[in-house]
């Protein structure tokens, strides 16, 4: 038993849930429990309440809007390829989730958990960077929204309080772009990224009309690259836009830690850029 | 003050059998599987979620028993590599599939990649090689017996698929 003690709590309400967090005092939440129990197991993470967000039946599943996707912070990560109005809006989803632990670590881990953990390498807040995400946190006043560029505030802390919690991610259908791609290297299937990206492309016959790209393994948090973004648009979508966008690219700041190094990531960093762009140009012309 | 020594009486299934019992609410269900109900078949390795060895079956899915808690089990029909074979002790096809294929050399992966591959080969009932190596993707063999591993999945599921033919 490695876990230090705490006081286990079961909410099935999000109200239940606010009045917990509003009488508890140093409390975790647990989502799908694939980052925080290992953090509890090696005493990392030592709460005196874990307040697990499992029972509560309203913060999973995936709705569509008139002008969103909104996904449940608690929906499973297997739940999304399969899921109409996410995946068939934001295939991209599917594809970086692929990246995301194995089958047996997505059957448990949720989308709002790994966003609230957000890992530097992680591919979904990569993917919410990409997709323009506005995150929906329950306080005890109400409802407040944050955007994805906003909500990381430090390496790995999410812009939320202690008594507050994710509740849904909202993608707005107008940031899901014609052809989407999601690129990344891993020593290993299933590893933490090294570089992670995601590409997206709307075009106009071969002209570029819009793309968005972000970066996930180069710094604390997911990087738009909005400078190469710009200059894309009205670009032909061909080898030689994207190698130029590739070679920008390598120019971004990135990180060195005790296994790879920023200069290693930056050079990956325009390989997986390019690579990126490519297959979401493809995917924008088969869809055309 | 509530509940001081932090416990929950929980009631659940573990192959098929009810089970009830009083588990501490950092207990995390590997320890509790072992510990309180000496079902030493599921191995417990990294106790962080990265070697699978520990991986049980929870309502149908594979998941890592050290990241899931004991408490978050009521309710749950838990399936340990204890279950996998019939009660008169009949090997699954693909039990039988790794002896046959000798998919396992020390034994310390092996619960972790049976009941991964249970669930899997359930699901993806033909499989590609690729398929199968991505499914155990998540299940470290420190013999490295990687190959034969691969062959026995797709033995299994060739022999259901012969099965389900005739």
């Amino acid at each position: 038993m490695k876990p230090a003690p705490f006081a286990y709590h079961d909410p099935s309400t999000v109200d239940e849930l606010m009045g917990l967090l509003a009488e508890r005092e140093n409390a975790r939440l647990l989502a799908g429990g694939q980052s925080l129990m290992p953090m509890l197991n090696m005493r990392y993470a030592m709460p005196d309440h874990l307040i697990d967000l499992n029972g509560i039946g309203d913060l999973a599943g995936v709705a569509e809007t008139g002008e969103a996707v909104e996904i449940g912070a608690m929906t499973r990560q297997r739940d999304l390829p399969g899921s109409r109005p996410a995946a068939g809006r934001f295939p991209i989803l599917a594809e970086a989730l692929a990246h995301v632990g194995h089958f047996q670590t997505r059957n448990r881990g949720t989308v709002g958990g790994s966003l609230c953990h957000l890992d530097p390498s992680a591919e979904l807040p990569c993917v919410a960077a990409a997709t323009d995400a506005v995150l929906v946190v329950r306080g005890q006043d109400g409802e407040r929204e944050v955007a994805m560029a906003d909500w990381p505030t430090a390496y790995m802390t999410p812009n939320l309080a202690a008594d507050e919690a994710l509740v849904r991610i909202r993608l707005p259908r107008s940031a899901a772009l014609d052809g989407q791609a999601f690129a990344e290297f891993a020593r290993r299937h299933g590893d933490f990224a090294i570089v992670g990206v995601a590409a997206m492309l709307s075009l106009d016959g071969d002209t570029i009309r819009r793309a968005s790209l972000a970066v996930a393994g180069v710094g604390p948090q997911p990087v738009r690259l909005a400078e190469i973004e710009a200059a894309l648009a009205g670009e032909q979508a061909n080898e030689a836009t994207f190698k130029a966008a590739s070679g920008e690219a390598r120019g971004i700041e990135a990180m060195s830690d005790a296994y790879v190094s920023g200069k290693y990531r930056r050079r990956l960093t325009g390989v997986l850029v390019e690579r990126a762009l490519a297959k979401a140009a493809e995917r924008a012309r088969e869809a055309a | 003050m509530e509940n001081p020594r932090h416990t929950h009486r929980i009631a659940l299934t573990v192959n098929g059998a009810p089970v009830e019992a009083e588990v501490e609410d950092r207990l995390h269900l590997g320890d509790f599987l072992r510990r309180e109900l000496s079902l030493t078949g599921t191995h417990l390795g990294c106790e962080h979620g990265v070697c699978g060895a520990c991986t049980v079956m929870v309502d149908g899915q594979a998941v890592r028993s050290c990241l899931m808690l004991a408490v978050q089990a009521r309710g749950r029909a838990v399936t340990t590599v204890e279950g996998l074979a019939a009660d008169d002790g009949t090997l699954s096809p693909l039990q039988e599939a790794f002896r046959e294929h000798h998919a396992l050399q020390c034994g310390f992966c092996t619960p972790g990649m049976l009941t991964s591959l249970t669930a899997f080969l359930r699901d993806n009932p033909a499989p590609t090689d690729r398929e199968v190596r991505e499914a155990i993707s998540g299940n470290i063999c420190r013999c490295t017996g990687y190959q034969p591993i691969v062959a026995a999945a797709l033995a299994a599921a060739g022999a259901k698929a012969a099965e389900e033919e005739n």
